[in-house]
């Protein structure tokens, strides 16, 4: 119906400033949007953003901006540190994008936004004008969090934090460990990117081990004294790694204190924690742009308008992903994809001059515990009194205890899942 | 609580009968309430691995489906959890966006 209305004035104003853009659809508001947004970031909620933009309204020019030609997934990062996928599994382009959607994609690194004047500026020296502006840029590290840990360090002691390099060389590292090493994992403080995968990563190091290295151990070095799908972790461990993990939580003093990188330790209040391998996984706050673009308060991370996602920091300006407080969403994948989505109708609605429609977002988070044996945590988030809410009586963890079958299947959907989200984002 | 999803079902419901002055913004809330299932069942319910694909699929399947999952007429692994987020009248009309 309306769709089809909206469709049949994507020529209209292609290149009317914004005022006037906007002014047209205030006095005639039956003609379609028009309007220009740029999106920084093309992770999974900025290039979600991107495509449902033009999906949604062709009459919007939408122009990416992100440095990187291929964009290497974090999720499903640790099916290739466990030996079960390679890297080119998890590597996307942007072509679809572009060819498909008729997204503008320009590849260089946001330096500058200017939010009175509403640009952006790149480290290629190009400068672009906005109506609206998405922030998709997800997150930096608080490297000063712990001492001894920096950038300079991370190629020694690898966070895998970021897909791409960082993933590929934590994977030589345990490629190159001999049967009997120990692979020490240090997860973050809350809150940070996927509250699961630092336990989905010691599963499929455990698998890879068990299958090629089965003298070896993995220990977790936790501040915190309960992680995400924990009961669910601990009985999968248990059935197929038996002794393999120790975790150390924070009552147990798992928090690292310092990181001595010469003699690949960790020190926690009581104890030190020598491995042959060592996965740091920093502090975290929104990317840097974020920052940069006044969108971010004292937490370091991004105050939105849970209704639109728009700053509540700085006017015309969207904050999705890792980078927003969208509590209780998680920072994942598929709540930024989620997020993406809610924020790109608000855009079109309000460039078309319409209200914006009511957020309704899911999010599934799948882990993998064994090629075998997938796991999963959902939630469908609703909006009232201003705020993101669980839907009551939706959502939940995967039963304890079911059976090998039930496991097996979660597995072939979390394949499922990351296929079909993938086609979604850069399809 | 109570008062929110008496909106969403108004929402929903005038979506269903289709009131003409308020057409595009319905449409793109029937949009909203289904969009994020393209997260598993791929854009536009085209699935592009093992989860099953909705394209193509009547919109009175699809309803059906929901609400069997959700009150666990029909065994699932975690589309119970889900459909559970979703009203009679919210599920008809994403029904609706996915089986035209
Ligand atoms: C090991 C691991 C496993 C995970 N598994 C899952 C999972 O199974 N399911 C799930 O849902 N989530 C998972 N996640 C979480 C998921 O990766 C993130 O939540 C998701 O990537 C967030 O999307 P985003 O758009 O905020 O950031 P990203 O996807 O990281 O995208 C940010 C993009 O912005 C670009 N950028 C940054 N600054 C600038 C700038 N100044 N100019 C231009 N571009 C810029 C970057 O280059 C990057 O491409 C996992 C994460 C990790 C680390």
């Amino acid at each position: 119906m309306a769709k089809l209305t909206r469709r049949a004035f994507t020529t209209l104003a292609g290149t009317a400033g914004a005022a006037s853009a906007l002014g047209l659809v205030n006095i005639i508001p039956a003609r379609a949007a028009s309007g220009r947004v740029v999106v920084i970031g093309g992770g999974f909620g900025g290039a979600t953003a991107a495509k449902y933009l033009r999906r949604m309204d062709p009459g919007i020019q939408v122009t990416l901006i992100e440095p990187k030609k291929q964009f290497v997934t974090c999720p499903f990062s640790n099916t290739v540190l466990g030996g079960i996928n390679d890297i080119g599994f998890i590597t996307h382009n942007y072509d679809a994008l572009k060819s498909t959607w008729g997204a503008t994609v320009v590849h260089d690194m946001a330096t500058a936004v200017d939010t009175g004047k509403k640009t952006v500026t790149t480290g290629g020296g190009r400068t672009f004008g906005y109506d609206k502006l998405v922030l998709s840029p997800g997150i930096d590290f608080r490297w000063d969090a712990v001492p001894g840990y920096g950038p300079d360090v991370a190629g020694k002691i690898p966070h895998a934090w970021h897909g791409g390099e960082q993933t590929v060389a934590l994977r030589k590292q345990l490629e190159a460990m001999p049967d009997g090493g120990v692979f020490v994992i240090a997860p973050p403080t809350n809150p940070f990117r996927c509250p699961p995968g630092p336990y989905e990563r010691v599963s499929m190091v455990a698998h890879y081990f068990k299958t090629t290295k089965p003298k070896s151990k993995i220990i977790i070095l936790d501040p915190k004294p309960k992680f995400s799908k924990m009961p669910l972790f601990l009985e999968g461990w248990k059935a197929l790694y038996g002794g393999m993990i120790e975790w150390v939580g924070a009552g147990d003093g798992g928090a690292t204190k310092r990181v001595d990188a010469a003699n690949m330790t960790l020190h926690t209040e009581i104890d030190e924690y020598k491995g042959d391998v060592v996965n740091f996984i920093p502090t975290q706050k929104a990317g840097k742009i974020a920052q940069l673009a006044g969108a971010t308060d004292k937490t370091g991370w991004c105050p939105i308008n849970p209704r639109t996602f728009e700053s509540k920091m700085v006017k015309d300006v969207y904050v999705i992903g890792d980078a927003s407080i969208a509590s209780p969403l998680p920072k994942s994948g598929f709540a930024a994809n989620s997020e993406a989505k809610v924020c790109a109708a608000a855009i079109a609605a309000e460039l078309a001059g319409k209200a914006p429609g009511e957020p309704s977002m899911i999010n599934t988070c799948y882990s993998l515990v064994s090629p075998d044996y997938g796991i999963s945590v959902a939630m469908v988030y609703g909006f009232a009194d201003g705020k993101i809410t669980k839907k009551k009586g939706s959502g939940g963890v995967s039963p304890k205890g079911a059976n090998a079958e039930f496991r097996k299947k979660e597995a072939q959907y979390a394949e499922g899942w990351y296929s079909s989200i993938s086609s979604d984002i850069w399809g | 609580m109570k008062n929110r999803s008496c909106i969403a079902a108004a929402f929903a419901a005038s979506l269903v009968l289709g009131v003409p002055s308020l057409a595009a913004a319905d449409s793109m809330d029937s949009n909203m309430l289904g969009n994020p299932c393209a997260g598993c069942h791929g854009t536009a319910g085209q699935s592009k691995g093992a989860m099953p694909t909705i394209k193509g699929k009547s919109a009175k399947f699809i309803a059906k489906a929901l609400k069997d999952f959700r009150d666990g007429k029909k065994p699932s692994t975690v589309m119970q959890r889900i459909a559970k987020g979703y009203t009679d009248a919210q599920i008809d009309a994403l029904a609706k966006q996915y089986g035209g």
